[in-house]
């Protein structure tokens, strides 16, 4: 569904992502790892549309969307998380899930204001889904909260689930796992993997945690300094020599 | 440590002579084309010493008094509590309001003309602080030009009378449309920008707006301004004491009562206080739609928000029209109040005059905005040696609540929302 | 010839007042390069200046101090020092304490300090206009008698000179001395400087201060040139040099230095040219279309949004 064609990205004199490929199919788990500074981030940069890439293609269900502005990406159903957490931290927690269904309930001014009945019905129906999501994360009752003041595994499943009201064909994790105990882990893991099963959302992943990664990705790609180092299984990747040399192996 | 903090103290202290003596303690007079210096009088010499001792005692026992500050419990209720009995309290409060309404519908009718007066004038920047809370509270946009829509409401009221003989209650709606169109024009090339260099432009645009009313002669009669703008009319009855208009009827005739030049002050606050509330339930309303969270989510944090598929122009944009919508309200209603206007009304201090009601009110505070046009209006006017010092309190105000209290004195209070467990 | 004498004249005049807003340009773009805030006080600070130069003229003058030089120094040292020290003060007051809050907060604490500094001395000085005396007087004529003359004055001559000799000063102290290595040690990463035991709150200090004394040397400059002073007179000379800052790349001091003087000349070209009135508005115009076709300014490198 989703194809990244010899991706290239420079800033300036420096070259961070160098012809990167990747695919990824339906209903699977896709992880991107490789050292700090790799070039991870700036390839979620440039699918999500906030970088315009150099260099190379990305087509998503066959149409080339690189170089499209960023709200137009995720109004496809490719969504993303970020490293740092980024909530709206001012806003209550149920609010947060309100505004990422704002194309959902993208009714004209006039029937906001003197509440028609359709609009009614679309108000509720975002309301039920944050219901849902918020359930589904664990977050119901701090519906009402600042999301400010949510612990951090909170704020970072608040994240996912923000992601999910969307809707998404295709979610983008980056670092998921940074900052979170190895219960939450496991839980996460769960998360994950639930929302490639029950869902049918296939998601890219960036992390650092191996044994997560290992865990759940159907296929595994590897970039070092910009460049693709290797793809494969996670069988195949745990045996490759060079990711043991460049990577594991420093680990 | 103690040494340390003596001589930094002392340095303040210094500090704080340099700042004061030489631009208080000496007076420049202009006698003819020379300019005399005197000395100032020795209280005010004294009042400088002073300040530069308290300064040096604030900074000495620094720790100290902030230690004690801060042990002082907080009067002003957290907006982080988890709210009791939501619903409770939305009734008592929307009676409350109602309530409040309600009396100042009649109070007019028992207080002095100039009372009334003021409290139009009140009613107007309440008009402007809510259109401007818009932009600044909720979408964190900082428009320092918002004065420009004002202009443009109020000019669009007097020159289509002036050339067509237009009616208020038809300039009213093309007033506010025409500024929301020149929010809409203006702000979709401006605001791709970053905070400050959008303040900074959207200054620009309110000086390049005055600068045009002021030159453009012709049309607006520059610095002279523009005069015999008409009153409202009550379903055709006019408030004069002659008919000044083919087939209307005066009011004072109809209903056969003594002309008194009363009734039109009171009509005119009835029309700003209708509208002052109409401007507060829309954007109330606003801000319990999709709209209205998606300006708050612009502003809490732009990149997550686009990553969430909204556009960033088209959600500035909206924030920004709807604002300038409001503020061509109140130039309407202002230009009909005044009957004369002129580019002086529109300096770049007025939007500095809305901006602090916004920032003392709370940013998207409804209730606080409201409370804040009305101690900003109203106290120059009580104490009239105050009036002097409005603007240095003004400016030193907004610098307190920015360090102290960002949030306002009266902060927004989120929305509770009642969520079904679902299934 | 009358023509070119003419266009001459304007690009001089258009010249020095775009000096002295490259000065007073300094201050916005150290600052906004260091802690990347707009000091929207900055306007107020190069008022001062002119205020206390012109308090110092007029006390040395009523002294009976008659060399022109001795009062000139004087005034220039009183105004660079009550300047500084406002800067510092402004910085320690209301920009220290909303450091790193969302950014709307150091803004609107910006524009309360702008407001506050002008009431200031309106309170203590009032709101007229004051004559300032314009000390140094001739200049050099060319042209025929009867047509157009073009002149260089003195004064213009001064305001060159010493712009000059303030920004080869600054330049030197930039890249010479520790406390400028460390300023721009400080502009590229403050959170890493700060690591490697730079005091960056005193660094931030400096900048402000020499900010503030530049726009100082401005304030006496135009006083004498304008021949009259008020409490709005930094208001839009502020505005100006933002624009100057921003036209030439904010954050680039040689870029302040060029921007600066284009912004004078584009302003002196549309008064002798058009009409002195819309000469603000084609300043501000122009950094309308600055900020929206090259946010980066000539000179100022580009910004890549972290995420």
């Amino acid at each position: 569904m989703l194809e990244v064609q010899n991706l290239s990205m420079r800033f300036g004199g420096l070259l961070a992502v160098d012809e990167v490929s990747l695919d990824i199919q339906e209903h699977e788990i896709v992880s991107i790892i490789g050292p700090n500074g790799a070039g991870k981030t700036t390839v979620f940069n440039c699918m999500s549309g906030f970088y315009k890439p150099t260099g190379g293609k990305i087509l998503f269900e066959g149409k080339e969307v690189q170089g499209k502005p960023d709200y137009k990406i995720s109004r496809l159903g490719m969504v993303r998380t970020f490293q740092h957490v980024r909530l709206f931290s001012q806003m209550t927690v149920v609010e947060n899930l309100l505004v990422a269904q704002h194309r959902h309930l993208n009714t004209n001014l006039i029937s906001g204001l003197i509440k028609t009945p359709n609009y009614r019905t679309k108000e509720q129906k975002s309301l039920d889904r944050a219901a849902y999501w918020l359930d589904r994360v664990g977050l119901l009752d701090l519906a009402n909260r600042e999301a400010g003041n949510l612990a951090y595994g909170q704020q970072r499943r608040l994240e996912i689930a923000r992601c999910m009201v969307t809707e998404p064909k295709l979610l983008m994790l980056d670092e998921p796992a940074a900052g979170l105990n190895p219960a939450e882990t496991k839980e996460l893991n769960q998360l994950i993997v639930s929302l490639k099963e029950d869902y049918n959302v296939s998601v890219v992943l960036i992390e650092h945690d191996m044994s997560l990664v290992m865990d759940i990705s159907d296929r595994i790609n590897v970039i070092n300094q910009g460049r693709p180092l290797a793809s494969g299984t996670p069988e195949e990747i745990r045996q490759n020599d060079d990711v043991i040399k460049a990577y594991l192996g420093e680990a | 440590m103690a040494a340390n903090n003596f001589r930094h103290a002392l340095f303040c202290a210094i500090i704080t002579l340099i700042i004061s003596y030489p631009i208080i303690g000496f007076n420049l007079e202009a006698q003819g084309i020379n300019v005399m210096l005197t000395g100032a009088d020795t209280g005010t010499v004294v009042m400088v010493l002073l300040a530069a001792v308290m300064v040096f005692l604030f900074q000495l026992f620094r720790e100290q008094i902030m230690g004690a500050l801060r042990s002082v419990p907080n009067p002003l209720p957290q907006s982080s509590k988890e709210p009791m009995a939501e619903n409770r309290r939305a009734k008592i409060e929307s009676w409350v309001l109602t309530g409040i309404v309600i009396l100042a519908l009649f109070w007019p009718f028992f207080v002095s003309r100039g009372s009334v007066d003021l409290a139009t004038l009140v009613l107007i920047y309440v008009m402007l602080a809510l259109g401007l809370n818009v932009v600044v509270g909720l979408a964190g946009l900082l428009d320092l030009g918002y004065v420009a829509f004002y202009a443009v409401g109020a000019y669009t009221f007097a020159l289509l009378s002036q050339y067509t003989g237009i009616s208020f209650w038809l300039a009213l709606p093309i007033g506010a449309l025409l500024a929301a169109l020149f929010g809409l024009v203006l702000g979709f090339p401006v605001l791709r920008l970053r905070g400050d260099y959008l303040a900074i432009v959207t200054l620009g645009f309110g000086e390049i707006i005055r600068i045009l009313l002021n030159n453009w002669t012709t049309l607006t009669g520059g610095p002279n301004g523009i005069g015999g703008i008409p009153d409202p009319t009550l379903f055709g009855m006019e408030f004069g004491r002659r008919v000044k208009e083919e087939g209307n009827t005066s009011f004072h005739e109809t209903f056969g009562i003594a002309y008194s030049g009363e009734h039109k002050v009171i009509f005119l606050y009835l029309i700003a206080l209708v509208l002052a509330v109409f401007t507060a339930l829309v954007i109330r309303r606003f801000m319990r739609m999709p709209v209205g969270r998606a300006w708050e989510a612009l502003r809490e944090d732009e990149i997550a928000a686009r990553s969430l598929g909204l556009s960033r122009t088209a959600v500035k944009l909206s924030a920004f029209t709807i604002g300038a919508f409001f503020a061509g309200f109140a130039g309407t209603v202002f230009a009909s109040k005044q009957g004369f206007i002129s580019p002086e009304s529109f300096v770049f201090l007025e939007s500095a005059i809305i901006l602090a009601i916004v920032v003392l009110g709370g940013m998207g505070s409804q209730i606080g905005v409201v409370l804040a046009a009305i101690a900003v209006t109203i106290l120059p006017e009580l104490a009239r040696e105050f009036s002097e010092y409005r603007m240095l309190i003004f400016g030193a105000a907004m610098v307190l609540m920015m360090v102290w209290r960002p949030q306002g004195l009266m902060p927004m209070r989120r929305i509770h929302i009642e969520l079904k467990k679902q299934e | 010839m009358q023509d070119l004498l003419y266009f001459f004249q304007q690009l001089i005049n258009g010249l020095t007042i775009g000096s002295t807003y490259a000065l007073i340009a300094i201050g916005y773009t150290m600052v906004y390069g260091i802690i990347g805030m707009i000091n929207f006080a900055h306007g107020e600070i190069y008022m001062i200046g002119a205020y206390t130069a012109l308090i110092a003229i007029t006390g040395l003058t009523a002294l009976g101090v008659a060399w022109l030089p001795l009062i000139l120094i004087v005034a220039l040292v009183c105004a660079m020092i009550v300047s500084s020290s406002m800067g510092w003060a402004v910085e320690r007051v209301a920009y220290r304490p909303v450091r790193g809050r969302h950014r709307l907060i150091p803004l609107i604490s910006a524009i309360g300090m702008s407001i506050f500094l002008q009431n200031y001395v309106h309170l203590a000085q009032g709101s007229r206009n004051i004559g300032f005396p314009s000390l140094i007087d001739g200049g050099f004529n060319f042209g025929s008698g009867e047509g157009f003359q073009m002149s260089l004055s003195y004064m213009q001559i001064t305001i060159f000179i010493t712009t000059l000799i303030c920004m080869t000063a600054l330049s030197l102290f930039i890249s010479r001395s520790r406390t400028g290595r460390a300023c721009r040690a400080v502009s590229q990463d403050l959170g890493m400087a700060n690591l490697l035991g730079i005091d960056t709150n005193r660094i931030i200090s400096a900048t402000f201060v020499i900010g503030a004394a530049l726009a100082a040397v401005a304030g006496l400059l135009l006083g004498m040139y304008y021949g009259s002073v008020d409490p709005l007179f930094g208001f839009i000379a502020g505005l100006k040099a933002f624009t100057a800052a921003v036209l030439g790349g904010i954050g680039s001091i040689p870029g302040a230095m060029l921007g600066g003087l284009i912004l004078g000349v584009a302003e002196s070209m549309t008064s002798g040219y058009l009409s002195g009135e819309y000469k603000d508005v084609i300043s501000f115009s122009l950094l309308i279309l600055i900020l929206l076709f090259k946010p980066t300014g000539l000179l100022g490198k580009p910004e890549v949004e972290k995420i």
